[in-house]
This record gives structure tokens, sequence and C-alpha cells, in this order.
């Protein structure tokens, strides 16, 4: 395939980069903030302005043929070793594909927008340590990775990329450190993600090595895709009392490897238990990052990787069955938590295991489209639960809430398009995305895949229910916030309304852009996938069953009959008879209690893993290895030995007589003779 | 001509005479005679090997002398220095026996 060299992808990522250089230098250097309108223009003006050349890009794109859509733009070459057939080199170089093109217009886009909100929402943030430009420091810093992860030619730059987002998600949920819990959420945030990380590693690693062991040393994804028939057919032996040993396919080991980091950064069973936490940081944080961006890094990774999970059926079906259980589990959650932002929160979970859960499917197209009308809806989603946060004076308890759709018009009006297009209300883009997630669930060859449909289904229902019952709360029924709150609430400024709008009009239509062709039939539009057309080349068709238009429209209203189900429920316990809530949860006090304390999975890993931990590393390695063995034994031990030996003995070869001193270097000037002469 | 070997032979006889001499005698003033004696010896040893080099008639290698002469200037400023220090340890010990000099010790 013929590629295109391109110089403007660097700057898709640079700009980000230069502005966070910027504020950095500022910051740590010159240690006074910039006025303040110059900051903004600088943060929110690199991000409009690489949004701007990932546009021309993509027109660049576009003019090539369908089929040979790649721009390359080699920086430099970052890592290189060795010469002729053993060459090994990872490029610092980017890559514009279809589905890069795709994440990059996704994260700028929404990006954009997200800074231009944060203007508006850290307006008040009036703190003495310059939290104002360090925020959007980190910000930019933020996009600039996420630009690296989805642009990166290379498992290597990507895993930079991997790294960085990583970095900022840290930073930027500890943002407000003089609270000690907002420091907690960010480590346990980022120590879970490294647990993620070492199985990605790992996975490079052994990628790496099979394909050296092949002949095709290589980290690129191109020459992957190109080297990979090689290694498809390699078993490698396992131990004996694993169940599925003695020998597995080398290919599923390292997708499950690729798969471990994606759980981490895509907050997937076990490791999803940071994201909850993450919500401690600044609301538009929780939606760039947490929402719309880094979290959907691991369904990227898994589409990046398409050919490799479609040639591993074993591990796919892993992923489809994690993905499965954690969208229903983290769905059951959701509906029990009051904090406005930690159902949100729940719900991203349960989102982004529906984009696992279509991938392991072999629905690549379709996990990519439904984490593009997620990005756009819970985005919304979240910076309107951000706008109410800041009308209701960081009061984030829905419990607190109510009544607000009167004085909040305009927070009320785009908030409920987010609520009906994640819930999936025919027409909205959460309901194509979803359609064709389920549609992939029910049609792929996964073991137990009607399985995996009928969680979908009940997870749809499940959300439309907690999504409405967040909204009822929220907008509806009695004001029961304090007087002097609810006597000042008003609308955001429209900083902070305008970009809501923009996300709202994009969460209704968005769907559109990637209508599955059964509806496209419905209204007579040939070829309405547009999408899934643009993405082909970048993806790889996993095995299917084909299924009939008639049994997609009935899989579809069952996804719509679930979503009203749930959502007439929630309209029922929390609008029209508000009291039965409470009865239910009286009646139903253990499930409850259940839901409301996350299924203790927080206490159970701390008990398990977090403080049998701490302990072995208090006893063990702090007061055994650190404090015993090499401050007692090896430094002060060996001060010691040689403070004994002098005083003790070797002091008295210090005679004073001044022949004994001859004597001594008479005998050694005649032993180095003798040894010279031997 | 006297054959190197006997140079060199009576350089380490007197090398080694003057090594057992500042090993053994007490006397400050002795000890800095057999150092004395062993720089000669080195010196002699210098001149003698000098002849395995004698370089061309025109440019003739003087490098061994050279060096004695070197070597003797070094001694002398040794001596003065030495005899500096028996004076001044004769005026606080009245005597030069190197074994009561040992109070720099444990």
């Amino acid at each position: 395939m013929v590629t295109e060299s391109s110089d403007l992808l660097r700057w898709i990522a640079l700009l980000p980069l230069l502005a966070a250089v910027f504020h950095g230098v500022m910051l740590a250097l010159v240690r006074r903030p910039t006025p303040r309108a110059f900051t903004i223009g600088i943060s929110c003006g690199s991000v409009v302005a690489a949004f701007g050349v990932a546009c021309l890009a993509l027109t660049h794109l576009l003019q090539l043929p369908d089929g040979e859509r790649m721009l390359v733009d080699n920086v430099a070459t970052w890592i290189g070793a060795g010469v002729g057939q053993q060459a090994f080199s990872a490029e610092l170089s980017l890559q514009l594909d279809p589905l890069s093109a795709f994440m990059a217009l996704v994260v700028t886009g929404v990006g954009a927008l997200i800074h231009i909100y944060s203007i508006g929402y850290m307006d008040d943030d009036h703190r003495e340590d310059k939290g104002f430009q360090r925020f959007f420091c980190y910000l930019n810093l933020f996009t600039f990775s996420m630009l690296v992860l989805v642009l990166a030619d290379n498992l290597v730059l990507m895993f930079v990329g991997w790294e960085g987002v990583g970095l900022c998600s840290y930073l930027l949920i500890g943002f407000w450190y003089a609270d000690r819990w907002n420091a907690y959420c960010g480590s346990k945030a980022f120590i879970v993600n490294r647990i993620g990380d070492f199985g990605f590693l790992l996975g490079i690693f052994l990628l790496f090595s099979a394909l050296s062991d092949a002949g095709t040393p290589t980290v690129a994804f191109s020459e992957i895709k190109a080297g990979f028939a090689a290694i498809v057919e390699r078993q490698i032996a396992v131990p004996a009392w694993l169940p599925f040993g003695p020998e597995v396919g080398l290919v599923n080991v390292i997708a499950l490897c690729f798969f471990v980091g994606a759980c981490g950064k895509s907050a997937q069973i076990p490791l999803y238990v940071w994201l909850p936490d993450a919500m401690a940081g600044p609301t538009p944080v929780s939606a760039l990052i947490h929402a719309a961006t880094m979290v959907t890094a691991g369904v990227y990774m898994v589409c990046r990787l398409s050919f490799l999970y479609a040639a591993a059926p074993e591990a796919s079906a892993v992923v489809a069955w994690t993905g499965g259980l954690t969208a229903i589990f983290a769905a059951t959650i959701a509906i029990t938590q009051t904090d406005i932002k930690k159902v949100l929160a729940y719900s991203t979970v349960s989102q982004l295991g529906y984009m696992f859960l279509a991938a392991g499917c072999g629905g690549y197209s379709a996990a990519v489209f439904h984490l593009g009308t997620h990005a756009f809806f819970k985005a919304l989603l979240f910076l309107g639960a951000g706008a109410v946060i800041l009308a209701m004076h960081h009061e984030q308890d829905v419990t607190k809430m109510g009544g607000l759709h009167r004085k909040l018009w305009q927070t009320h009006i785009v908030f409920l398009m987010g609520v009906l297009a994640i819930a999936g209300v025919p027409g909205f883009s959460g309901f194509f995305s979803k359609d064709e997630v389920l549609v992939a669930a029910y049609a792929s060859s996964v073991p137990g895949h009607r399985f995996l449909h009928a969680i979908g289904l009940v997870t749809a229902g499940l959300t439309a229910f907690y999504m409405f019952r967040l909204y009822f709360l929220t907008f509806w029924g009695e004001c029961r916030a304090p007087r002097e709150v609810r006597e000042h609430l008003h609308d955001a400024a429209p900083v902070v309304i305008n970009p809501l709008w923009v996300l709202a009009f994009f969460s209704v239509f968005a769907g559109l852009g990637g209508l599955p062709q059964v509806w496209g039939d419905l209204i007579g539009v040939p070829n309405s996938n547009s999408l899934g057309h643009f993405l082909t080349p970048s993806l790889v068709a996993a095995a299917h069953h084909e299924i009939e238009h008639s049994t997609e429209y009935w899989l579809a209203a069952l996804a719509v009959g679930a979503a009203g189900v749930g959502a007439l429920l929630a309209w029922l316990l929390y609008a029209v008879r508000p009291g039965l809530s409470g009865q239910l949860s009286a009646s139903l006090a253990g499930l409850h209690r259940l839901l409301f304390h996350k299924y203790w999975i927080d206490e159970l890993y701390d008990a398990a893993i977090v403080r049998p931990l701490v302990r072995i590393s208090d006893r063990i390695l702090f007061r055994g290895i650190d404090a015993g063995l090499i401050d007692g034994v090896a430094v002060n031990g060996s001060a010691r030995a040689v403070q004994g030996l002098a005083a003790h003995g070797l002091k008295y070869a210090q005679s004073g007589l001044t022949q004994g001193y001859i004597f001594f270097m008479i005998a050694g000037a005649v032993a180095i003779v003798a040894f010279l002469l031997r | 001509m006297l054959p190197l070997e006997h140079v060199i032979g009576l350089s380490a006889i007197l090398f080694v005479i003057g090594m057992i001499g500042v090993a053994t005698r007490r006397n400050l003033i002795v000890v800095l005679m057999s150092i004395e004696l062993m720089l000669n010896a080195v010196n002699l040893a210098f001149v003698g090997f000098n002849r395995l080099w004698p370089g061309t008639a025109a440019a003739p290698a003087l490098d061994g002398q050279v060096f004695v002469l070197m070597v003797i200037t070094v001694a002398a400023a040794e001596v003065a220095v030495g005899l500096g220090i028996v004076i001044s340890l004769f005026r606080n010990r009245d005597s030069v026996d190197l074994e009561e000099a040992s109070l720099l010790k444990w």
C-alpha cells in the first residue's frame, strides 16, 4: 500500500504540547501565572487549532482512494537497533488512518468544547497555587498525550501516550490536592492503572518476541499486521494445572495481555474500581478524561489490534464476557447511587462494558461507533451535571436537588437530550449505536452470545432506569435544596452553556453518521453506515452469523421495549409516586444495601489486597528488608565492622616508629619486584 | 670497557647497603647518609644504562646523565630539609635517635 506522507499530523499533537509547555514554564520557572485571558487564549486556542488541523488532515485523507487512506508523518527515528534482516526501529512517527482520524476528531473536538466549558467552570477557582493555569496546563498535556496515543503508528509510541494520559488523569483527579481524599483517589487511579499497564507491556514484549522469532522484529502496526500471519498458528506450553492446558495459542495469550491493559485503562472488571473514585476531580476532567476520551483508549486499542483479536477467538470471548458482565454489574450499582457524578461514573463503566461486548463479539465498528456517540452524550451529561453542580454551589447529592427544570431551563433541556440519547430512545444517537452493539452480540459466534445479548438488553433497561431516575430526581419534584441556594438558582454563564448545546446537537444527531443499513433501507438511503464504511480499512471483519432484516427490527424493538420499561419505572417511582421508591428500597433492604455499597467490592479489595500488601510492605519489606537488612546489616553493619577492625587491631600497625614504616615499605617493594620477576 | 653488569651490580650493592642502613640505624644523621647512598646507587644505574642508548655521533643521547643531574639537585634540597629536621629534633629532644621520635601513633 502506498502511503502518503504529511507534515500536518505532527501539528495536531504538537499544538497542545506547546501550550502545556508554555504554561509549565510560566508556572515552574517564571513562577508568575499569565493573565487569565492569555491563559485561556493559549490553551483553548491550541486545542481548537489542533481540531482545525485534524479536520484539514481528514480532508486530505478523504481525497485518497478508498482502501489506501493512510497518512504518515515520520518525525524521527526514536529507537533504532540492528541492521539488515534483524533491524528494529521504533519510529517517532504518527499515522492517520480512518480509525485514528475518527479518534483524533473526537479527542480534539470534544476536547475543545470541554476546554471552553472549563473557562467558566474553573472561573471561581481563586486559590493561592495558581490553580487556573495549572488546570489548563494539565488539560493541554492530556490532550497531547491522548493524541499521541491515537495517532501513534507503533505500539511503543502508543504506550508513551498511554502512560501520558494516565499521568494526566492522576494529576487532574488530585487537582484539588489540599483535600487528602482527592489525593488518595488520584493515587488509586494511578496504581490500578499500573496493574493494567503491566499487562499491556507484557503484551508488547510477547508480540515483539514472537514476531522476532518469525523473522520480522517490529512494533509498527502496519508491519505487525503484515507479518502477523506467521505467528497465528503458534502454540505455547502452559502449566498443566491450568484448565485450558497443556497448550494454548500464542495469539490468545498476547490478546489477553493487551486486554489486561485495556481493563485497567477502560475500567472493566476487575480493575474498574478507580473510575468511580476518579470523580474527585473537577467535573470537566470527568467529562473529558473519565468519560469521553481516556477511558475509551482500551476500546481503541482492541479495535486497533482487531486483526489480532479476530485471530484469537478464546481471548475475544473473554473480552466479550468481561464487557457484558461489567455492563450489567456497573448498571446495577448506578441504580442506587445518590451522587450525581457517581451515577454517571458507573454509567460510564457500564457503557464501556458495552463497547468491549461489541469488540469481543467482533463488532469493532459497532464498538467505535458507540465510543463516538458515547463521547458526545456522556460528555454532555457530565458537563450538564457540572452546570447543575455550579448552580447548587458544589452540591452533588441528588437527594438534595429536585425541581430544577424551571430555574435551569437550558441545562434541563440539554441534560434531557443526553438522557434520551444514552437511554436509547429511537432516533437519538445512542439508540443506533447501542442497537449495533446488541446486533453484533446477537450475530456473533462467541460462546453464549445469546446470553450476552440478553445481558445487553437488561443493561439497556437498567440504563434507561437509572438515567431517568437521575433526571427526575434532579429536575422534577420538590426542590430539596436549602433556601439560600434555592433563591439564587440560575443557568450558568454562556461560556458554560453553549458547549452543551453543541454537544446536545451531536448527541441527538451523531447517530445519523453511522446509521445501520437496516434503518438506511427503511428510509431509502443506500450505504447509510458511512462511519462503518469509512472505518472498514482499519478494522477486521470477524466471523458472524448473517441475520435477517426482520430479526434486526425485532432486536431493536426489544431494546426499545427494555429501555421503555426502565424509563417508565423510573417515571413511576421518582416522578408520579415519589414515596414509592423509599418504600421499595425499605422492603428490599438487603438488595438495596448490597447495591448502595457497591457490592462491597472496594472493601473486599481493601481487605484482600490492599491491607495485606500494606502489611507485607510494612513488616517485611520496610522493617525487615529496608530497615533490617539494608540499613542495619549492609550500611550500619559494614560501618561497625570497619570500626571494630580498625579500633581493636589495625591501629597497632600505626606504631609511630619510622623504621617500622620503612620496613613495611621495603617489604612491599620487595614483594612487587618478586611478583614482577616471577 | 667495563661490562654493564659490573656497573649495575655495584649499583645494586650500594643500594642494598643504603637500604639496610636506613632500616637499621637509629641515628637520624646516619639514616640520611644512607638515603644519599641509595640515591647515588640509582645515579650510577642511570649512567650505566645510558650506555645502552648512546645515540649517534651527531646527536648523542644523554638522558641518563641529565636525569642524574636532576637527582643530585633534588638530593641537595632533600638534605637541606632533612638536616633542618634533624636540628629541630635535636633542639627539642637533645638527641637524634629515631626511636625517641615516636609520638605520632595510636
